[in-house]
């Protein structure tokens, strides 16, 4: 087999826990060093929370597994901090080509939407997006990641986690107030505190042959419904960097995994696909099926799942890792202000209600691409074939194809953590949205991002001039706020033409924040710390800044609850 | 003169999709024939213009069945 990566192989090192005559106790454990643990670990870690991280294992993913990471992920990989080396090393593509039988039935472009800084996905191995995660982790103080540490036991109570970990110098105990568990889709922690994730199973198989050639068609998605080279089944091709070329064969529910992974069987396939002139190597092969499924609560007293132990899907349309990282964006932030003690512990209920939002959102659009793909009986696959058929010919029918639609971050429209509207707006940036990105302008003529801005706090998006009381007041509802431990920082966005003069005043160069979000003059929005919207208003009015910020951090909720 | 309309003009192509498909579900072939039938002339109702029925009809005429 070919080799374009060597896994890096992480040390086993011994903590000093595992000396102490009493189990130590932590904040923050996670279990599993995969996307959705690192994410969570750099994440508490940007809100001052020092975590330990645990993986039974000593390198990043083996196999390059998934390929496809969506803007959104990135998004959140920027801030902390891993984004750059992804996008550099990862295919930016934007062409697509479907095909049905011989012919090509159509192809698009993307054109993604101009002035964002972060492009609509790339292709990237999994092993390199985890380790670029972990090279960021290993510069941050507040991480202890720790390679061949297994946990071994979980036990937890209404106010704390204990666990036993096992290593090559024995086992440990740990204890902590919270246990975020992202061990992957068969979790055993999941298992043995007797948790399900419930779902359904896809009776299919399917054939990934990722190989390594010189290939002289460009970097773009070709997907064939019922290719000649390989009938009556779907065939994907999509590059990924290293000149590594992902081929995903759809199999059936007969085939032999263990025959289909040989590369006596996998050679005729791939021939039949890119002629016998073209040279290739094979990198990886691997057989898979899947399952949509989730658990029905991802909290368990002190033990949180996030990633595919909480929520698993079908690998069409890439909601799996880039889901996972939305979940932990959405947690982090509140389990921080849990921990510092500015939120009631039922603000993590909401992680629970606004991710099973996100998880049955991803579940339904995977569900649906897999349903396309593989009709479940004959009026169906005629239904598909006529789509397909007419989706040569009338562009309608191009949007009733489903190969896998792209991953979009999901709006959480009914969180009652979010101010509902009070004044007309545009749908696009309602309350629950993911903050877009906008190209602004700081002091100086400085060139920036909004979502750079955004950060991971409370933000205060402020439109034009506002009246001098009203910002008197405006400053003085703020350092109430900050006096409880608010913080919610103030940025003046001032239109086209003018000059940033204070480090919070930005300019809306290109005009694109004022139309992205429905702005006008002294239009005022509030950003949650995952850069979701929890309000706005047409005019500023700062007791009502003060309530939609306690309302956000789930105040009202709780005096809900209690009364 | 009106004309058929061939750009996309769902709301939610995936969701009208994905409830075509279940309205069919668990269905016989002459039960789906029959949905089919029906679905059909509810939905030339709702077009109602002569012309452009004509229109989607004369698309619809033009299959290959390959034997």
């Amino acid at each position: 087999m070919a080799s374009t990566y060597t896994n890096p192989e992480y040390p086993y090192r011994r903590s000093p826990d595992q000396d102490a005559t009493q189990p130590v106790h932590h904040q923050v454990i996670i279990v599993g060093g995969g996307p959705a643990g690192l994410a969570a670990a750099m994440d508490l870690a940007l809100h001052g929370i020092d975590s330990v991280v645990l993986d039974d294992n000593n390198t990043v993913s083996v196999g390059s597994r998934a390929i496809c990471i969506a803007k959104r992920t990135l998004e959140i990989c920027d801030r902390y901090g891993c984004a750059q080396p992804m996008i550099d090393k990862g295919v930016i593509w934007k062409h697509g080509r479907v095909y049905f039988g011989e012919e090509q039935i159509y192809e698009f472009d993307l054109l993604p939407e101009q002035h964002h800084k972060i492009p609509a996905f790339i292709n990237l191995q999994q092993y390199y997006f985890e380790e670029y995660m972990v090279d960021r982790c290993m510069e941050m103080p507040q991480i202890d990641l720790r390679w061949l540490h297994k946990v071994a036991e979980v036990a937890s109570t209404a106010n704390r986690a204990e666990i036993v970990v096992d290593t090559q110098d024995g086992p440990y105990r740990l204890s902590c107030d919270y246990l975020l568990v992202a061990d992957g889709a068969n979790s055993p922690i999941r298992d043995s505190l007797g948790l399900e994730s419930k779902g359904q199973i896809f009776e299919d198989r399917f054939l990934i042959a990722d190989i390594v050639m010189q290939a002289d068609f460009p970097a773009e998605r070709r997907f064939w419904f019922d290719a000649p080279f390989h009938p009556n089944q779907s065939t994907l091709l999509h590059k990924q960097a290293d000149n590594v070329w992902r081929i995903d064969f759809q199999l059936g529910w007969d085939a032999d995994p263990e025959e289909e992974k040989k590369i006596d069987n996998i050679r005729p396939r791939v021939e039949a696909m890119l002629g016998e002139d073209q040279q290739w190597e094979l990198e990886w092969a691997s057989v898979y099926t899947f399952r949509c499924r989730k658990m029905d609560s991802y909290i368990h007293q002190r033990v949180i799942f996030m990633g595919d132990a909480a929520h698993q899907v079908s690998p069409f349309g890439a909601r799996g890792a880039n889901g996972a990282l939305q979940g932990v964006e959405n947690l982090c932030w509140k389990l921080a202000a849990v921990l510092d003690g500015r939120a009631p512990a039922s603000l993590l209920d909401t992680y629970d209600t606004e991710r099973q939002h996100g998880a049955r959102e991803n579940i339904l659009h995977s569900t649906r691409a897999t349903d396309f793909m593989t009709p479940k009986n004959a009026v169906t696959r005629l239904f598909r074939d006529t789509a397909l058929d007419l989706a040569r010919d009338y562009p309608f029918a191009r949007s009733l194809v489903n190969s896998g639609r792209l991953s979009t971050p999901c709006t959480y429209d009914d969180t009652p953590l979010s101010t509902p509207d009070r004044a007309e707006f545009s749908e696009r940036m309602r309350p629950g949205s993911t903050c877009l990105d906008a190209p602004i302008a700081g002091p100086e003529g400085r060139q920036e991002w909004l979502l750079e801005r955004l950060g991971n706090r409370f933000t205060l998006l402020l439109f034009g001039e506002v009246a001098a009381d009203a910002r008197q007041q405006l400053e003085a509802a703020l350092a109430s706020l900050d006096r409880e431990g608010h913080h919610t920082r103030a940025l003046w966005v001032l239109p086209q033409g003018q000059h940033a003069g204070r480090d919070n005043e930005v300019v809306d160069t290109e005009g694109v924040l004022a139309q992205r979000y429905d702005l006008r003059q002294g239009g005022v929005y509030l950003i949650r710390p995952d850069q979701h919207v929890c309000a706005r208003w047409r005019t500023l009015d700062p007791d009502a800044v003060a309530q939609a910020v306690h309302r956000a951090l789930g105040k009202t909720l709780a005096e809900e609850q209690a009364a | 003169m009106s004309t058929l309309i061939t750009d996309s003009n769902f709301t939610d192509a995936d969701a009208f999709y994905a409830a075509l498909a279940d309205v069919h579900r668990d269905r016989s072939d002459a039960e789906s024939a029959a949905i089919n039938a029906r679905l059909i002339l509810l939905l030339a109702n709702q077009v109602g213009n002569q012309q452009i029925l004509e229109q989607a009809l004369a698309i619809a005429g033009q299959v290959h069945i390959k034997e």
